[in-house]
């Protein structure tokens, strides 16, 4: 992490707009994070000293660089060497016990919970359970037309077909009942997102003090990886719905509070002066004129939710949500993987019509208004009314035994195959059991080793030079308080292991993904093929293949890393891809004509040119990949993430949220750290 | 402007807390009573069991749910929880009944006799045993290490990547009682505690290692339909005596031999009628349980088939356990 990297030259750049708002992707992290600030070195200067300081922030690479070595040797001179001082530690485990036995001890009487939380959650069960009555009550023939019918009106008769296809298969696996409660628990998470995204938003985009708060308390609920925050949740709710869906809730809710926001923010200045002009209140002018105008990043932002929330579908098996994720989450028990994809593949398919359908009605946004929409909606709901009652009265109202396919075995057996030829053995190349042994020796022994070496002072400034030369010094300061933070904790050590095995992960991502991103841009039949392969690793649900990383690599920090790898990279491939097929083609074209090779167009003009792309690819690499590393506790991954997972088996709120709150500050460090700046007003529609 | 932005941001927050306000109501909710919302959907009887990680715990809740569901027509809910939030879930009321339980003082204190929301269903019948394994075919062949004073001998054929440049002692779970890190510590062996994570994790890689007749060893335990497929025979560690394991940093003994325990939510036991009645009578044997497992975990059969062939050849066991 110590590679120098060359400083961003000030000057115009694209911000690259919407690259994962297209495509099923869960994780529309921090795309859009701090659009403003751009407060580069040279915007300050002023006057006479003006040049002396662009030179000098021409060359601030090497300024820190010599900075930084003078810190060095001062450092070991003063401080010495070693790890995060334990006199600057602070053991929680005391307090943190004592809190969760209050809560305990006080959820069946005190006040706070008899009339405030205990609502909460009676209010999620009896919604939860008035769509799932519903849901059964439509029998399959209704909810399969009522989807086809809504896709219908929405988007058109192909995501029609789709969406048949997609709910005859989750019925066919033998998941209708499960894929019901999964979609019970989805309409009211997104709901209840949408609602509380949508408000935030709101005041966001009304008021530019509530934007200035809640920016950086949107940009932190991004970056937190969901199962650190799942213990005090069900501390507080208990085992179950309730807290699925909340947890559910703070996943989704902030890409929606930040769509509103912008759209709001964005709307065209001329129409809302037109509207005053015109003499509407402050009211009319919201309702009539900016709330119109940012419907696409209202629906883009109904958009990201469901995927996030579908994305939370199966992590929230892990406290009792049911559904879809229980299943997979059962399978994982009895080693099953061909019972765990049974269980995915619904999730799958119910991201993909999700996201494809709500993305046509966004695109149809603006487009000529339908002949009379009244009139298809009510033959939609005619249409539907009509199934369902001839499903009840055929008798056929949950989906008929009969008509199931067993994936299971023949999955199985694929797996057992594939891991029986490649684990050990292969000629020449050896097994994938020995190259993840020399992974594990060869990378991320020397690498954790030598994170943990390095003396903790170092480590912050490592931390704080490298956010100087690719951020400001905000983000710079962020970050090494993030890193500080970790070590005040007493997680320093444990955090340092987990670090190493992101690094490692994300180097391996970075090379893959670079590489068939770039493929992808330049044979367009190879993206197409790509899409639906990156649309399925990015919405099956993480646990699915645990086993089969197990089974290929072994128990240990390498399985970890190759979950990872897995997770993080349709993310990157798409972003590069886009990046480079982005760049001017003037720009090609002219380099075309002085007889560039394709090889120098690559490297001389397209990458270059794509420079902001991969940056940003960088950065969604980063924060997926540690998004991963609970579940990388599952494999043997160790550090952090063990301790997470081991907080909420054991109910252990000191173990398990200090290592949360320590992965969370790394999400931080690392966001900021990759988080190239120069992202000038206007953003753009970046979503 | 800036003033009717504000006054439009603060009339937002009033309608949010309106709403809540409306939404929660005013009565008292009672957080003891938190059922599923997918229970009773039909208006039957529902029972709600939870379900451990391990293929044992499966095989007694699929029999359980098998007979609930065949002889007694209750639907039942399964529902997958670590060994420590199932206690709570317990108590409140979210599920019914946990049929396996490994012991938990801590647990048991708190719940059953402070706060008296769960009560004891008795005996599960089936002995509970945690130890230090290696495979039988690595036994045979080195019968000396099966005494715990020779395993630092071996240390050195036990060692992979991620063990570092000691052997590697395999542990599970983290929801599992463990107390491998202070027993190597304390009994100075020259081994590397890995963690697999899961269950899954740790069965997965100790049958990649028997596949190919390596040596390993793992913290295991019994009953476990694992035994049928890949032999294990256990490291004696120095002998268990009650209390020598009071102080986990300070332990150097064995596991003890547990009876595994069953618990029910104490107003389902109170007002469960048949069900509670049911379950309090459940009672098997550990080679019962281990034909349900294997089936389950190694044919893939789906917990339903393997419950209801199990059910189907021991009908004189399971008539015993119906009320009368």
């Amino acid at each position: 992490m110590t590679a120098t990297v060359t400083p961003v030259p000030p000057g115009p750049e694209t911000t690259p707009t919407g690259t994962n708002a297209s495509g099923a992707s869960p994780s529309a992290t921090s795309t859009d994070a701090t659009t403003t600030d751009a407060t580069s070195t040279d915007a300050t200067a002023t006057g006479g000293l003006a040049g002396t300081l662009r030179a000098l922030a021409r060359h601030r690479g090497r300024l820190i660089g010599v900075g930084a070595a003078v810190v060095l040797v001062l450092g070991s001179v003063l401080l010495g060497g070693g790890n995060w001082p334990s006199s600057l530690a602070v053991d929680l485990s005391g307090p943190l016990g004592r809190t969760s036995d209050w809560i305990i001890d006080n959820r069946d009487g005190h006040p706070l919970f008899l009339y405030f939380l205990g609502h909460i959650s009676n209010t999620v069960v009896v919604s939860v359970r008035a769509v799932y009555l519903v849901l059964l009550a439509l029998g399959w023939a209704g909810v399969t037309a009522a989807a086809a019918l809504v896709a219908w009106r929405l988007a058109g008769i192909r995501l029609a077909l789709t969406s048949v296809a997609a709910f005859a298969v989750c019925g066919l696996l033998g998941m209708w009942v499960p894929t019901m409660q999964t979609l019970a628990l989805m309409v009211a998470a997104v709901a209840a997102s949408v609602l509380l995204g949508g408000l935030l938003g709101l005041a966001a985009g009304l008021s530019d003090r509530m934007h200035r708060t809640l920016r950086p308390v949107l940009d932190t609920m991004q970056v937190l990886p969901a199962f650190a925050y799942l213990l005090p949740v069900v501390l507080v709710f208990g085992i179950g719905v309730p807290a699925a869906v909340l947890a559910t809730v703070v996943y989704a809710a902030p890409p929606m509070a930040r769509l509103t926001a912008l759209g709001l923010r964005g709307a065209d200045a001329g129409v809302v002066e037109a509207a005053t002009s015109l003499g509407a209140t402050g009211r009319q002018r919201l309702l009539t004129a900016r709330l119109p105008l940012a419907r696409k990043e209202l629906l883009l932002g109904v958009n990201q939710s469901i995927m996030m929330a579908l994305g939370m579908a199966v992590i929230a098996s892990v406290i009792g949500a049911g559904g879809l994720g229980d299943r997979v989450y059962q399978a994982l028990a009895s080693v099953d993987v061909g019972a765990a994809l049974a269980a995915g593949v619904p999730i799958v398919l119910l991201a993909i019509v999700l996201d494809r359908v709500t993305a046509a009605a966004g695109e149809r946004i603006g487009a000529a208004p339908a002949h009379r929409p009244v009139l298809g909606w009510a033959v939609a709901a005619g249409a539907t009314a009509v199934f369902a009652v001839g499903g009840r009265l055929a008798g056929r109202l949950s989906w008929p035994d009969g008509w199931t396919l067993n994936i299971a075995e023949p999955v199985n057996g694929a797996v057992d195959w594939m891991t029986a030829h490649l684990y050990s053995g292969v000629p020449f190349v050896g097994g994938t059991a020995d190259w993840a042994g020399r992974f594990t020796t060869w990378v991320l022994d020397p690498l954790r080793d030598g994170l943990q070496w390095l003396p903790w002072w170092a480590v912050l400034l490592g931390v704080g030079a490298l956010a100087l030369l690719i951020g400001t010094w905000r983000t710079a300061a962020t970050a090494v308080l993030a890193m500080a933070a970790i070590g005040v904790l007493g997680v320093w050590d444990p955090a340092l292991d987990t670090l190493s095995q992101v690094l490692a992960a994300v180097a391996v991502t970075l090379l893959i993904g670079f590489a068939l991103g770039v493929a992808a841009a330049r044979s367009s039949r190879l993206g197409r093929a790509l899409r639906p392969v990156l649309d399925v690793f990015q919405t099956m649900p993480q646990f699915v293949y645990l086993i089969p990383v197990v089974a290929l690599f072994g128990v240990g920090r390498a399985p970890a890393v190759a979950a990872a790898v897995v997770y993080a990279l349709p993310a990157v491939v798409r972003i590069t891809a886009q990046g480079v097929r982005a760049v001017n083609p003037a720009a090609l074209e002219s380099s075309r004509s002085l007889g560039a090779t394709g090889r120098q167009q690559l490297f001389q003009v397209q990458l270059p040119l794509a420079r902001p792309a991969l940056l940003l690819a960088v950065n969604q690499g980063v924060v997926l990949v540690l998004a991963v590393v609970v579940i990388g506790g599952l494999v043997g991954g160790g550090a952090l993430g063990y301790d997470a997972v081991f907080g909420l088996a054991q109910g252990d709120l000191a173990t398990g949220l200090v290592a949360g709150a320590a992965i969370v500050c790394l999400g931080l460090m690392l966001d900021r750290v990759t988080q190239p700046t120069q992202r000038r007003e206007p953003a753009g529609k970046g979503a | 402007m800036a003033r009717t932005t504000r006054s439009t941001a603060l009339a937002a927050a009033a309608a949010v807390s309106v709403a809540l306000t409306a939404l929660t109501g005013c009565g008292a909710a009672d957080m003891t009573r938190q059922a599923s919302p997918y229970a009773d959907a039909k208006g039957s009887r529902t029972v709600t069991l939870s379900v451990q990680s391990w293929v044992g715990a499966q095989a007694n809740v699929a029999v359980a749910q098998y007979l609930l569901e065949h002889e007694l027509g209750y639907r039942v809910d399964t529902v997958q929880i670590d060994e420590v939030p199932a206690w709570d879930a317990l108590s409140q009321g979210r599920v019914d009944a946990i049929l396996e339980d490994w012991g938990h003082p801590e647990q048991e204190k708190r719940y059953i006799e402070n706060k008296g929301t769960i009560a004891r269903g008795g005996d599960l019948g089936v002995t509970g045993h945690i130890g230090w394994f290696v495979p039988t075919y690595f036994a045979e062949e080195h019968p000396d290490v099966t005494d715990w004073k020779n395993l630092n001998k071996y240390a050195d054929q036990l060692r992979t990547a991620e063990s570092g440049g000691k052997g590697q002692l395999l542990d599970g779970s983290p929801s599992y009682v463990t107390n491998d890190k202070a027993l190597v510590n304390n009994l100075d062996l020259d081994y590397q505690v890995v963690f697999a994570g899961s269950e899954a994790a740790q069965i997965t890689q100790i049958k990649q290692f028997a596949k190919e007749k390596k040596p390993f060893l793992s913290y295991w335990y019994k009953p476990q339909w694992l035994f049928e497929k890949v032999p294990m025979t256990e490291v004696k560690l120095p002998e268990y005596q009650e209390g020598c394991d009071a102080d986990p940093k300070k332990v150097t003994c064995a596991y003890p031999h547990t009876p595994l325990q069953k618990f029910l939510n104490a107003r389902f036991a109170d007002d469960g009628g048949d069900a509670a009645a049911f379950l309090k009578k459940f009672n098997w044997t550990t080679e019962m349980q281990n034909d349900v497992a294997l089936m389950i975990a190694d044919e893939k059969l789906s917990p339903q088939e393997a419950a209801s062939r199990w059910v189907e050849q021991n009908e004189t066991t399971w008539r015993t356990w119906l009320p009368s």
